[in-house]
């Protein structure tokens, strides 16, 4: 198998000085679920935007052997002068697709999100959630093969955020995509991945490479499940070791 | 390709559809209220105004009674109205010119830091410089009276709309930004898809102020320029009638001049809310 990212020796400095990143090595598969966990300031996000492209490594190599990449950041982000659907094309307005085909392109996306009957609505007629739902569906109409998620679901409750966890999971097996998912909790982090990168921060860093040997579909019983608590503290226990090397300043 | 994300109904569309009103007594629609209580105001304003000068006899080259202001704008209605044409005219030349040179001088200072850096000050400087200190002067420059006064109106109208579109082009949701960086828009794409709608909103706003500052420019102008006898505005009206000691064709002007304000407002205010409702904040109905 190629791997679909290869990250060798990557570090970020930034102009003031900041080690936002020491050297990281980093294989991705392609077709895996790999999670970048860690507290804020560990360098998660600036690795991942480095892998999109978003930001330029200070030093070391990165290969990255997907064609089409798509980025799923924090927040929504959608223009809310556009209606889902315009939402949705706006990739593929961009790259100039025809708009016969983009049409049906925003469609089919829409109904991978389950929000087919939503098309016409307007970003703030609808939930966080659906509004998440919409920008998966963005980042899913130009059909990536490495989809980046930066703490997608991090702004929405608890139960809104494991449905879409469960539906993601869906998405990732039902289209052989590569995911790279950036979170700051364990529990999702041990439903969603089939690998754990646990990053430390002050200086940010790698600190423990986890596999979450789990076999999918993972229902709701997972994560109430004695494995899943045995990998939960597994990661928390690496967070902690980590986290007692620094200097307290939380 | 099938449906691998469960139907999101769920999770809140409920607050999408509108709740079915229940029949609320006409007085009580927002709607109605809004035009209803300041008519009520104007209604007793005037009728207190009406009452006092009859019952103390106030001569009306002194104060006019609101019915004989009224009648006035009807008995003067081919000087009066010639005259409205002749600012309004005036007025939407201005703000016309305003708006397309606000516009485009906002566009200059997004493309370059420089040039908004090296300019802007003369912009505030052109704000801050009274109109009615540089009239005069711009009506000897100028020979045709109405260009003139044109000219002298769009000075007045031209900041805000300055202002206001490029804080508008430059409020750009940090996010949009950097998906469109991502997705390796043209500088053309960013511009007409994401700046100019970003943009909207506050350039809205401008117009609003800019209607209004339009009109002021204009009369200021006529007021300056009709003491050398060019004007035929309602300015100059007011001028005349102030030397004839005609105060109730004043005052009829001066109600003029006031409508045709309002007037300018609520269609800025209404073409606002046509190209906004539905997805801004400023002009969505609150729940």
């Amino acid at each position: 198998m190629t791997p679909a990212i290869q990250v060798l020796s990557v570090s970020k400095t930034y102009a003031n000085g900041t080690q936002a990143l020491l050297p990281v090595d980093l294989t991705v598969q392609a077709g895996e679920f790999v999670t970048l966990l860690g507290a804020s300031g560990c360098g998660k996000s600036t690795l991942l935007k480095m892998v999109a492209g978003l930001l330029e490594p200070t030093d070391g190599r990165l290969r990255v052997g997907a064609e089409r990449i798509a980025f799923v950041f924090q927040e929504a982000t959608l223009m809310p002068w556009a209606r889902v659907q315009a939402n949705v094309r706006l990739p593929l307005d961009l790259a100039q697709v025809p708009r016969a085909e983009a049409d049906a392109r925003v469609r089919d996306a829409l109904q991978l999100v389950g929000l087919q009957s939503f098309a016409s609505h307007r970003p703030r007629e609808l939930s966080g959630g659906m509004q998440m739902r919409v920008s998966i569906a963005r980042s899913l109409v130009t059909r990536p093969t490495l989809l980046l998620m930066d703490e997608p679901f991090g702004a929405l409750d608890e139960i809104t955020r494991h449905k879409l966890d469960a539906d993601l999971l869906e998405l990732w097996r039902e289209q052989k995509l590569t995911v790279v998912f950036v979170t700051h909790s364990i529990y999702e982090a041990v439903y969603l991945s089939q690998r754990v990168i646990v990053m430390a921060a002050r200086p940010g860093r790698v600190v423990d490479d986890v596999k979450i040997d789990e076999p999918y579909p993972r229902g709701a019983a997972f994560r109430v499940s004695t494995a899943f608590a045995a990998h939960a503290a597994r990661l928390q226990d690496a967070l902690q070791r980590a986290s007692a090397a620094e200097p307290a300043l939380v | 390709m099938s449906a691998v994300m469960s139907q999101a109904h769920d999770d809140a569309a409920a607050e999408a559809s509108p709740q079915p009103n229940a029949v609320v007594p006409w007085l009580q629609r927002p709607a109605l209220q809004r035009v209803f209580y300041p008519l009520l105001v104007a209604v007793l304003l005037l009728a207190a105004w009406q009452a006092l000068v009859v019952a103390f006899q106030v001569p009306h080259y002194l104060v006019p009674s609101p019915l004989r202001v009224a009648g006035t704008l009807f008995t003067d209605a081919a000087l009066l109205f010639g005259a409205l044409v002749t600012t309004l005219k005036i007025t939407v030349l201005a703000f016309v010119c305003a708006t397309l040179l606000g516009v485009a001088i906002a566009f200059a200072f997004v493309q370059s830091r420089v040039i908004e850096t090296a300019l802007f000050p003369y912009a505030v400087l052109l704000q801050v410089t009274p109109i009615v200190a540089i009239a005069p002067l711009i009506i000897i420059w100028v020979k045709s009276p109405t260009a003139s006064l044109v000219i002298c109106a769009t000075l007045v109208a031209l900041f805000p709309i300055i202002a206001n579109t490029t804080l508008g082009l430059r409020s750009v949701n940090p996010g949009l930004a950097s998906y469109f960086r991502l997705q390796r828009a043209t500088r053309w794409q960013t511009l007409v898809r994401l700046r100019i709608p970003s943009a909207l909103p506050y350039f809205f706003g401008g117009l609003r102020i800019s209607s209004g500052l339009a009109l002021i420019g204009a009369v200021v102008a006529e007021f300056v320029a009709g003491t050398g006898g060019t004007g035929t505005g309602l300015a100059y009206q007011i001028l005349q009638a102030g030397y004839q000691l005609n105060i109730p064709r004043m005052f009829a002007a001066l109600v003029l001049i006031t409508a045709t304000g309002v007037a300018l407002f609520a269609a800025m205010a209404a073409l606002s809310q046509w190209a906004l409702a539905g997805w801004h904040e400023s002009e969505v109905p609150h729940e």
